[in-house]
């Protein structure tokens, strides 16, 4: 399993796409820096937005461009054939593809966060300490890892989501699913508020089942609270990665039921 | 003594049609048996289940009933997969790599790392023919030589039993003659060999028994001579300086009179004229004999009339 993994992470490296998003993520941490320029006193609030969103936004299409097509491709190019006849379970497949993403993704999470941190700490070093005493939260604030390991989280329930659908339908089926379900996992409170507005019973059924059906993404999201300082307590993060490991936990059971059946035609 | 290969019955129905799907029988109540050492020819048509049943024996696909064993053990079980190699039809391998980064990975599946799994890849590669291209992504290869890392990467493991589907495909006819080396090596080695193939040449070059599939039934099995029995069904003259006069005498004699060029004509002769009475019948009329050969069904003859009788019975379902 970890050498399928190895190699789903030897072949999003060497696909270039890959390094393009990496690019363009840290240009956007740089333009980001520009623009604190011109608005005094703001600039670390908006470079912290702009990091945070630019990573989950960047890491999302990682999740959902590659997440789509492994499965998929291996099975369309009859690579599988190959592989599945040498001594590894379609399960073992299934959990080495996704470990292989999720590798993938926390590298790419890494060298963000590492130029995120780059431009804060120069950010930092240059602010005269007068205009520092207008800041929510320090520059350097470690509660900002916080908001990207829950990102990742997120990121990783996204990549499963991917996984899953690209067991069984085609790439651009699974992304139009995938980004779906991401849009839907980050409005499903208002799925529940639907009830209090709707009288009819059936809609309000399957609203609710919706509900507890698409993963609660927003859980995940404590990126505006970390940038104006205010605390997530432990709590709320430990019942967050709880809550992702379960939602992963059965979206990859489903993942390798559904693979395990299959015929390769 | 244990079977290489075996299938029981094995059936496989593929669901066709979007709106109303209906069983399409690929496979139909197979039944053979291999046995280890043997070099075993599985022929047919395209389209006849030859892919479909080597699918059922790498559990790509799953039987609709039946089962199979290889070395004794159900097909797809790990153990299993430990101990054969498989070369799929038209092998397609990641781009991203090189030959010798596919082989290593690959021969890491099976446990096998760092510098011992290195040296089994350029071993390997070497004894396919592409050692000199090793270092080369695998989107820069030729047909050819993907078909040749297709082959190395089915022995990666020193399999005992080796399924090869239409190993000579993409092969210039230098290349096929290697790949009939290659296979009469791993039948030396000890090896069992199943392959599947469309071009009869190769399976009367290498096989011990063949399989003849059509329409996904087996129309017929067993040891080629068996099969074929060798049987001479007409004796073909080539005659050198034929005149009309003897053209006239031959021709009502002859089954077959088929010009080859100015006075040169290739007669073909009942079997049940003696080869002497026909070179008496050529001098006779004044023309001079070049060659005399029997006329034997070949395997190609034997498969046409075979596949002909299956395709014309209605497909099972």
């Amino acid at each position: 399993m970890w050498r399928v993994a190895v190699s789903v992470f030897r072949e999003s490296v060497r696909d270039k796409v890959l390094y393009n998003l990496v690019f363009f993520a840290i240009l956007l941490i740089a333009a980001s820096a520009l623009i604190g320029q011109l608005s005094a006193g703001q600039e670390v609030k908006i470079i912290k937005d702009l990091g945070l969103a630019a990573m989950s936004v960047f890491g999302l299409f990682i999740a959902v461009f590659i997440g789509i097509g492994l499965v998929f491709k291996e099975v369309e190019r009859r690579s599988i054939y190959s592989l599945l006849a040498k001594p590894i379970t379609r399960t073992q497949f299934i959990l080495g593809k996704y470990a292989g993403l999720v590798l993938t993704l926390a590298v790419n999470l890494g060298i963000m966060v590492a130029a995120f941190y780059a431009v804060l700490a120069w950010l930092d070093a240059t602010t005269p300490a007068v205009l520092k005493r207008a800041w929510e939260a320090p520059a350097l604030d470690p509660a900002m890892l916080t908001a990207v390991a829950l990102a990742f989280v997120q990121l990783m329930v996204i990549t499963a989501v991917a996984l899953l659908f690209s067991t069984f339908s085609s790439p651009l089926l699974s992304a139009a699913l995938t980004f779906g379900v991401f849009l839907a996992g980050h409005f499903s409170a208002d799925l529940r508020n639907v009830e209090q507005v709707v009288q009819s019973p059936a809609i309000t059924g399957v609203t609710r089942a919706l509900y507890y059906l698409l993963p609660n993404l927003a859980a995940f999201d404590v990126k505006a609270r970390v940038v104006h300082g205010d605390p997530v307590p432990w709590t709320e993060v430990g019942l967050a990665v709880g809550y992702g490991v379960l939602y992963i936990g059965a979206l990859l059971t489903a993942a390798v039921w559904i693979f395990s059946r299959r015929d390769f035609k | 003594m244990q079977t290489a290969i075996e299938t029981f019955d094995l059936t496989k129905d593929y669901r066709v049609g979007f709106w109303r799907p209906r069983p399409y029988r690929a496979l139909d109540r197979l039944s053979l048996a291999v046995s280890p050492g043997e070099i075993f020819g599985f022929l047919g048509p395209n389209g006849a289940g030859k892919t479909t049943t080597l699918k059922l024996l790498m559990q790509l696909v799953h039987p609709t009933s039946g089962h199979a064993t290889i070395l004794g053990r159900p097909a797809g079980e790990v153990a299993v997969k430990r101990r054969i190699g498989f070369l799929p039809e038209n092998p397609y391998f990641y781009d991203h790599l090189t030959a010798e980064e596919l082989l290593v990975y690959f021969a890491g599946l099976f446990g096998e790392r760092g510098a011992a799994a290195r040296a089994r890849a350029a071993r390997l590669l070497d004894l396919v023919g592409i050692g000199g291209e090793r270092r080369l992504q695998l989107r820069k290869y030729s047909k050819g030589m993907v078909q040749r890392v297709g082959l190395a990467q089915a022995l990666v493991n020193d399999p005992e039993v080796v399924f090869l589907d239409e190993p000579m495909s993409g092969l210039d006819p230098l290349g096929r003659r290697e790949v009939r080396t290659l296979v009469l090596s791993l039948r030396d080695e000890g090896r069992t060999v199943f392959f599947s193939s469309h071009i009869l040449a190769d399976a009367e070059a290498l096989c011990s028994r063949v399989a003849v599939l059509a329409k996904g039934r087996l129309v017929a099995s067993g040891r080629l001579d068996e099969m074929l029995a060798f049987r001479v069904q007409g004796r073909e003259v080539v005659a050198e300086g034929v005149s009309d006069q003897a053209l006239a005498r031959l021709r009502p004699r002859a089954r077959r009179a088929q010009p080859l060029g100015p006075g040169r004509y290739a007669f073909e002769f009942d079997e049940a004229l003696a080869p002497e009475a026909i070179v008496g019948e050529v001098v006779a009329a004044g023309a001079r004999l070049v060659s005399l050969n029997p006329v034997r069904e070949s395997l190609e003859d034997f498969f046409v009339k075979q596949v002909a009788g299956a395709e014309g019975a209605p497909r099972a379902v």
